[in-house]
Parts: C-alpha cells; sequence; structure tokens
C-alpha cells in the first residue's frame, strides 16, 4: 500500500551517502515543483518505511511534518527511516527527525533512522528523544477557579493594604512639606502644575461646555411641554457646580495627569531611578509624589472653576435660544445656588485632585519590570482614580445631606 | 581556523555617517563561511554603528553589504525579508519580549516564517533552548532569568531560523567572567556544531582570545581598518604600535597624566 505524497525538485539528484537499498522508489519528480523535500510511505517486510530525499529545513518541513507524524503514530509495527537521499538538515530536519523518534518511542515502536550523512547524524544525535518523551513547555499549571478566585480575593486585600500605607506614607510627606516649605521641590511643582493644570484647561473647558450645552437642551425638550423651561438655568448651574464640574475634572486629569504620573514613575522604576533616589537618602515620596499632589491639589479647584463656568456657559447658550433674556438666567442661578454649592463643589475638587495624583503616583511607584509594567501600571492609575473618585463623590454626598450643606 | 575560500558577507568601499560626520570611511572586507569575526576597537570607533548597518538597521551613505552576493542595502520587499532571515542577532540588552516566555520569544519567528503544526514549533523551540541550556526555563519571563540567561535566551531566539550568521552586540557586557566564559563556551559549541557564522562586536579581551579566529579593529582617528587577522598574531606581531597596545591593554601614551 504505497501512500505517495510530496514532490520536489532536487529529489532526483543521486544518493549522497549509503547505499539505496530499497526496493526502487519511483520519486515523482518534476523541475517546476518548487518545494524542495519529497517523502513517501510504504509499509513492507522490514516494517513501515519513511524514505525522505531533498532539504530537511524551515521552509520543506512544515508540509511533511503531520503526514510524517501520523505514519510514525499509526506504524503497525517498527519504522525504518531512509534518510540517504536527504542532502540538507539543519535544526528543523533535526526537530522533524527527533519529533519522529519520540513519537515511535511514546508507542513503544522501534525507529532506525538509516543513511543520514555523519554531518547530519551528529546534529539529530545533539537531543536525546527520551528526554523529549514529554514536551513540557511550561506555560505553567492550570489553576482552578477556587484558586483564582482566592487569588484575586488576596490581591485585592493587598492592593487595600497597599493603598493604606501609602496614603499613610502620603499624609506623612504632606506633613513634612507643611513644616519643611522651604525643603518642597517648588520647581518641579510649578512645572507640574503647568503641565497638569495650564495644559488641561483647553480639553476641560471644552468638556465643561459640551456637558453644560448638552444638558441644558436635552432637559429642556421635555421641560418646555410643562412650561418649566426657565428651570434650565438652575438645573445646569447646580448640576455643574455640585457634581459634575469636579466629577468632570477629575476624570480629565486621571486620563491625562495621573496616567502621566504613573508612566512617568513607573519608567524611573523600572530604570532604578527611584532606587537610585533611595540609596542616595532621599524619599521618593518627599522628592517625587509632593510636588506632583502639592500641584494636582491646587490646580483641580481652579480647573473646577473653568469647567463650572463653561459648563454654565453652555446651558445659558441653550437658554437665550430657547428666548428667555439673560436677567432670567441671572436670576435663575441667584436664586437656586448660593455659595455653599460652589464650595462644597470645589472642596470635592480639592480632595479628587489629591486622590488622582496620589494614586497616579502610587501605581508608578508599584510597576514592576518589563516593558508591559508600566503600561499596566498607567491603565490601573486611570481605573483605580476614576474608582476611588466615584466612591468618594458618593461619600460627600451622604456627608453634605447630613451636614445640610 | 575555516577555510577562507568561502565568502559569505562581502562589505565593500562602506562608509557610514550620521549627518555630516563621517564615523567608518570607506572600508572593505570579507567575513568568510564558519569563522567567528569579531569587530574590535575602541569606544566610539563605530563598531556598533558597523554592526548595525550589517544587520541593515541603517543604510550607508556608500558602498555595500552582500550576503552571498545579495545587497541588503539596495534590497527591497520580499528580497529583503529572504536576506533577513539568513542571519539572526542578538542584541546588547537580549531584547527579550518581556510579554513573552522564553519560549514563545524563541517560537515567534517560527509562528510567522514557518507553516510548521503548533507541536513542532513548541518542539523546535524547546530544542533551540536546550542547545542554550535554558530547557528547564521554557515557561519563564525574561524578568524573572538573570542577564546572563537572557543573553542565551536571546541567542536562542536568533536561532529560531536556523540562520548561517549570528550577528552579536557586544555579547559580554555586564557579565561576570564565569558566565561570560560560558557564553564564550557557547559561541564556540554552536560555531563547531552547527557551522554558524558569528560577527561579534565586542572588547572584552579575555572573549576575543577565547573565541575569535579573525578581528577586524577599527581605529576612531583614521576611521579605517587597522588591523585585520588573528588577535593572538596581531598582539605579537602587529606592526602598528596602537593594535599591540590595545590587545596588551596599555593606556595610550596621550592618555597619561
Amino acid at each position: 500500500m504505497p501512500l505517495t505524497t510530496g514532490v520536489n525538485e532536487d529529489s532526483g539528484v543521486a544518493p549522497v551517502g549509503g547505499t539505496w537499498n530499497l526496493s526502487p522508489i519511483e520519486w515523482p519528480m518534476s523541475p517546476s515543483e518548487v518545494s524542495s523535500l519529497s517523502h513517501q510511505i510504504e509499509d513492507g517486510d522490514a516494517g513501515r518505511v519513511l524514505a525522505l530525499a531533498g532539504r530537511l529545513d524551515a521552509d520543506s518541513t512544515g508540509a511533511v511534518w503531520t503526514d510524517l507524524a501520523r505514519a510514525v503514530e499509526t506504524a503497525p509495527g517498527s519504522i525504518v527511516i531512509h534518510a540517504e537521499k536527504v542532502d540538507y538538515c539543519d535544526g528543523f530536519g533535526a526537530g522533524l527527525l527527533l519529533d519522529l523518534q519520540r513519537r515511535a518511542l511514546a508507542k513503544g515502536r522501534a525507529l532506525r533512522i538509516e543513511g543520514l550523512q555523519p554531518a547530519f547524524q551528529e546534529m539529530v544525535g545533539a537531543f536525546d528523544p527520551e528526554h523529549y518523551k514529554t514536551l513540557d513547555i511550561g506555560r505553567g499549571a492550570q489553576t482552578s477557579a477556587v484558586t483564582s478566585i482566592g487569588q484575586a480575593a488576596t490581591d485585592v486585600v493587598k492592593d487595600l493594604r497597599g493603598f493604606v500605607t501609602f496614603i499613610g506614607e502620603l499624609a506623612l510627606a504632606l506633613i513634612w512639606a507643611v513644616r519643611n516649605p522651604r525643603s518642597v521641590r517648588w520647581k518641579d511643582a510649578i512645572r507640574t502644575a503647568e503641565v497638569a493644570g495650564a495644559d488641561a484647561l483647553p480639553v476641560v473647558v471644552l468638556v465643561g461646555f459640551l456637558i453644560g450645552f448638552v444638558m441644558a437642551f436635552q432637559s429642556a425638550i421635555p421641560m418646555r411641554e410643562y412650561g418649566a423651561d426657565v428651570f434650565v438655568a438652575s438645573l445646569v448651574g447646580l448640576a455643574m457646580v455640585r457634581e459634575l464640574g469636579p466629577i468632570m475634572t477629575a476624570v480629565a486629569l486621571a486620563g491625562r495627569s495621573g496616567a502621566a504620573f504613573a508612566a512617568e514613575l513607573g519608567t524611573m522604576k523600572v530604570n532604578e531611578e527611584i532606587s537610585a533616589l533611595t540609596t542616595m537618602g532621599l524619599s521618593p515620596a518627599r522628592f517625587l509624589i509632593v510636588p506632583r499632589v502639592i500641584a494636582a491639589v491646587l490646580m483641580t479647584p481652579i480647573l473646577t472653576i473653568f469647567a463650572n463656568a463653561a459648563g454654565i456657559a453652555g446651558g445659558y447658550i441653550v437658554f437665550i435660544s430657547l428666548g428667555h433674556p439673560t436677567v432670567l438666567f441671572q436670576e435663575q442661578l441667584r436664586l437656586y445656588i448660593d455659595m455653599n454649592d460652589l464650595m462644597g463643589g470645589l472642596i470635592k475638587a480639592f480632595v479628587f485632585g489629591m486622590i488622582v495624583a496620589g494614586v497616579g503616583c502610587m501605581r508608578g511607584l508599584q510597576t514592576t519590570t518589563g516593558a508591559s509594567a508600566v503600561g499596566r501600571s498607567t491603565t490601573s492609575a486611570v481605573v483605580s482614580s476614576i474608582v476611588i473618585v466615584s466612591l468618594t463623590d458618593g461619600l460627600f454626598s451622604v456627608i453634605y445631606f447630613f451636614l445640610d450643606f | 581556523m575555516a577555510s577562507h575560500e568561502d565568502t559569505i558577507i562581502q562589505v565593500r568601499n562602506f562608509t557610514a555617517a550620521y549627518g555630516d560626520s563621517v564615523v567608518i570611511d570607506d572600508i572593505s572586507f570579507d567575513v568568510h563561511r564558519g569563522e567567528i569575526f569579531v569587530i574590535l576597537g575602541g569606544s566610539g570607533c563605530g563598531k556598533s554603528t558597523l554592526l548595525k548597518h550589517m544587520i541593515g538597521l541603517y543604510e550607508p551613505k556608500t558602498g555595500s553589504i552582500a550576503f552571498g552576493g545579495d545587497d541588503i542595502v539596495t534590497a527591497r520587499g520580499d528580497k529583503r525579508v529572504e536576506i533577513l532571515r539568513r542571519f539572526g542577532v542578538m542584541y546588547q540588552l537580549g531584547a527579550l519580549f518581556g510579554s513573552m516566555t522564553l519560549l514563545e520569544n524563541v517560537r515567534l519567528p517560527l509562528e510567522e516564517y514557518t507553516d510548521l503544526p503548533p507541536d513542532a514549533m513548541d518542539l523546535i523551540a524547546t530544542t533551540k533552548l536546550d542547545l542554550v541550556g535554558l530547557r528547564e526555563f521554557a515557561g519563564h519571563m525574561p524578568a524573572e532569568i538573570s542577564g546572563g540567561m537572557q543573553k542565551r535566551a536571546a541567542i536562542a531566539r536568533a536561532m529560531a531560523l536556523d540562520p548561517g550568521i549570528l550577528f552579536l552586540d557586544e555579547p559580554s557586557a555586564g557579565l561576570d567572567p564565569i558566565t561570560s566564559a560560558e557564553l564564550d563556551d557557547l559561541i564556540k559549541r554552536l560555531s563547531r556544531s552547527l557551522q554558524i557564522t558569528f560577527v561579534i562586536v565586542t572588547h572584552e579581551l579575555p572573549s576575543i582570545y577565547a573565541i575569535a579566529n579573525r578581528v577586524i579593529m577599527l581605529d576612531k582617528r583614521v576611521k579605517k581598518i587597522v588591523a585585520d587577522g588573528d588577535p593572538n598574531d596581531l598582539r605579537e606581531n602587529s606592526d602598528n604600535p596602537w593594535v599591540r597596545q590595545f590587545f596588551n591593554r596599555q593606556a595610550e601614551e596621550h592618555s597619561k597624566p
């Protein structure tokens, strides 16, 4: 039962080494064929015979690998590989022959390679099929769902513990900064304030404006049905000043500066710059985190004021386009928004700024090694910031409710 | 020493420059099959520049760099890829992909350039790691192994497609003498058993004496090759005093206080 597959150009060359002691095999040849390896599988008295001819290399072995592996695994008895006509064999050929050997070994079949040139033999002999009986490619043991859940829970607890430690360190560093204002690196703080504050102004104003505009527009349509569209002014004003201004500014800050802090500190960690600071006796918290937190804490309320103003301006445009006079808009704002609302929002912004800068720096310092580690830190800086800002916002709502603020 | 009939890389009238500043000025040399060929020279002489041009990362100002007659400088598209496949490169810091295990690092070129079945790729990649003695670490991430092991893994990755030539950029830099000697042994073994041609940039003298069968030496003052031959021979017999000085590790006269 001759199974003939594979066609080649080189197989017509005379056997290179040894004698061709098989019953004559008719190699299907055609000069136009580009494949450079051919094989024939035949069952004879001596067992299954695999005859190879041509080049055993990266380009040729892929096409025949599966066929040959199957031929070895389904062999009824012993297997002989005739390799006299193999005129080139590199690591891929050695890999193929090794694979066939280990498959035969696994099936308990004897496998003999005959006629392989001594130079190639050495390469094939470099790997012991016994050692490759099982291919442990070390992808790590599969963990059960229970283990994964436990691992995740432990990670959350560890993360929380790290967070508490970091809050403590940050608090100490800030107390130190208040006591030693001359030692604070104000130059860094001002530079960061410029990048995190002034440079963020266009995006914060744009987003604030659009939120105010869209909110006013969307609410004006149903409110108009009840003749309540004058309240659009107070709706936009209150929502911006108390909630959306600070939250939106914090989210923009997290995306711009929190991520930047994490990436910057993470890269410093990977480059051992943090270690260098530590061994110089300088505290990374004082040296790197304090200026960033101060900058963010001072800038966030200012950005929030701009966001509030832009949002209210957006609402105002919708308001006057509904045909109401400007004075009515002013009156609505005066009636419904007082200083407490404004201050409540700015206090939140102050805290949010601290959270975003602190979390960004913390994630940066938690960076492990490798190129992907900085990416992970940056992602988790933004995600953690937004989650913590949202939770804190909820907490503020409760506190303000009880304080009647 | 390897036979010298067989030229595998041919560099002709090669000039490298960064902008207007010429680093290497009109040099020509051949690398022969099976050689362990070392590019040597003081700091800033253009060793790494030459290597980066040879592997096609930079384009020379003038000249050609031919692999078996095919010029990498002018080759484009598929032809260029075909030339690039003939050699592997180990970068100074290993340049392993940090997000992949060692096995995945070695497997990557196999996935891209061969049509092997997946388990065959695993087997081939494992044999490459076996050759550099890292089979047990196949599932480790690069960050989890030492610097010397990273370099060995980088050699395994460079060998993934069985290239005839391996370029190594400062293989011993940052390694302790024992690890460095192990790496030298590995290079010699691969050269002997797989007949791989090595082109190595280094200035580690012990390593050069141990492995090189030919060195060329660049001098930044003349921007040319000032020595070409067997390192032991050059140390004793070079007619260039600076070359003898270099091999004998003497400080240069004008650099002394």
